[in-house]
């Protein structure tokens, strides 16, 4: 489904990406774990093209992403994906409601604006927030509400491949775990392929199907999570235990 | 030698980074019109723009104008007295106003409050990702964030400064009427039949020059913000002193394009 084949990407003088392969299944949902400036969030920006390889292949249904060009075409490419951004990422001029139904208001997938708010407060009743939301703004909701509506902003227009950016960093452990059950049942309800980066394995594990480490710009490690922790990779226990001591240099 | 060189490494180098930056601003010039003139439209955001930039400005460009033009009707009688030229006020209050004071403290007020709410706004935007996710719900931030703000002060800001002029020459017959002595009829006559059709145009040919310079600046440091607080402050800074100076230097050129012999 998703394909990265000899990805690297440089900013200047540094090298974040240096050869990433990786493929995730339909339907499958890979979560990438590594540590902070690895180049996680950059692979998923390849991927949607908001960034630009320089070197390397990637392909989704077996088109090549590189060849998605006019405008057209990049609207419909991009229709196909949803994505959770870290901080939320909401349009603070917008009430939430439209901005649940951003997609649904413009460009191919516009939709009368009472159905789209129809179905921008289905969408929030899914992710657990009531009808009363729809006409707050951003600025007044909490961490974690902010992460559900960017959550059902995600999903409001029925994306085949979802990307989550660090869905759990800033909530407190007990919003974590509901974010995480939220993202697992939306992502086997919907039968979509879902990419998480993260470094909390409590997320790994409550939503991984598959698992990649990212280290040093590779793809260190991939398989089912399952395997993970009989895994006989030093990076990868390391990461796994958070321990100190290990191959991963750490600055103290 | 090499402390020597020094001075001249320096100049090379921001030599270089200036033309740099003309070569980035001319290709963010250059997408602006393209994706002005291409659809899809958002007509709902040039609305709000239309708002923000224009109807809004009005309390500042009036206040502005009205005291430049007191200002100017004092200054040219007390310094036209010195010759006997005191009868002049009106008319130079009426070129000064509509030709240069008009447009220029409308622009660089605009400058002020419009291009630097538009790029701490967009580079806000930047630094929370909400221009990634702009992209990823398959709207082009240039479409969707720069057409309408320079679209909007393209068209209002002529109209500001219509406005402007208008108060700035009511500043100078208050104070003309009031305060100098002058004949409320008789000055607002000889204004009238001194401006010519050229200095309203001039005018507002100026107004729609700077109006598209401070939005567009805005727009462009907004976009190209570095990181954190620093990145969108340091955005704010750069977009209100490159407008306001490639606006003086506009005017120069504009001056003498317009009223050159």
């Amino acid at each position: 489904m998703i394909e990265l084949r000899n990805v690297h990407k440089s900013f200047g003088p540094k090298d974040v990406l240096r050869g990433v392969d990786l493929s995730v299944g339909k339907g499958r949902s890979m979560v990438i774990i590594g540590g902070s400036g690895t180049g996680k969030s950059v692979t998923l920006k390849c991927i949607l093209g908001l960034v630009t390889p320089d070197q390397g292949s990637i392909t989704v249904d077996g088109a090549p992403v590189a060849s998605v060009r006019s405008a057209k075409a990049r609207e419909t490419f991009l229709a196909r994906f949803g994505m959770l951004f870290q901080g939320g990422a909401l349009f603070d001029s917008l009430p939430v409601w439209q901005n649940v139904a951003f997609r649904l208001l413009r460009g191919q997938l516009k939709r009368p604006k009472a159905e789209a708010r129809d179905i921008a407060i289905e969408k929030l009743r899914r992710v657990g927030l009531g009808a009363e939301t729809a006409d707050l703004f951003p600025a007044e909701l909490s961490g974690g509400m902010q992460k559900r509506v960017g959550l059902a902003r995600a999903i409001a227009a029925e994306p085949e491949i979802i990307f989550f950016d660090e869905p759990t960093t800033g909530l407190d452990p007990i919003m974590a775990g509901v974010i995480n059950e939220l993202i697992r049942e939306i992502v086997v309800e919907m039968g979509a392929t879902a990419v998480t980066i993260t470094h909390d394995m409590t997320s790994v594990r409550a939503i991984a199907d598959d698992v990649a480490m990212l280290h040093a710009g590779k793809i260190r490690w991939t398989g089912p999570v399952a395997e993970m922790d009989a895994a006989s990779d030093p990076y990868l226990t390391q990461f796994i235990t958070g321990s100190a001591e290990g191959p991963i240099e750490t600055l103290r | 030698m090499a402390t020597l060189l020094h001075p001249l490494a320096l100049i090379g180098r921001n030599t270089l980074a200036l033309l740099a930056a003309i070569g980035r601003v001319a290709m963010f010039l250059g997408a602006t019109i393209s994706h002005m003139v291409r659809p899809p439209f958002y007509l709902k955001e040039l609305w709000q723009a239309i708002l923000n930039v224009g109807y809004f400005s009005l309390p500042v460009v009036g206040l502005t104008a009205i005291f430049t033009g007191g200002a100017l009707a004092l200054q040219i009688y007390s310094g036209g007295s010195r010759f006997n030229a005191e009868a002049v006020v009106p008319q130079i209050v009426a070129i000064g106003m509509v030709r240069e004071l008009g447009p220029v403290l409308v622009g660089l007020m605009i400058a002020a409050r419009v291009t630097s709410s538009v790029a701490a706004e967009i580079a806000t935007m930047k630094v929370t990702e909400q221009i990634d996710a702009l992209v990823t719900l398959s709207t082009h931030p240039m479409k969707y964030l720069t057409v309408p703000r320079v679209l909007a002060a393209l068209i209002t800001v002529p109209a500001l400064v219509a406005v402007g002029d208008v108060i700035g020459v009511m500043g100078g017959f208050l104070v003309a009427t009031e305060r100098l002595g002058f004949n409320p009829a008789a000055y607002l006559q000889n204004t009238w039949n001194f401006l010519e059709t050229l200095d309203i145009v001039s005018s507002l040919v100026k107004g729609a020059a700077f109006g598209f310079i401070a939005a567009l600046m805005g727009c462009y440091y907004g976009m190209n913000s570095g990181r954190g607080a620093q990145g969108v402050g340091r955005a704010t800074k750069l977009s209100v002193v490159a407008a306001a100076v490639l606006i003086l230097a506009a005017n120069f050129l504009l001056t003498q394009a317009f009223f050159s012999v």
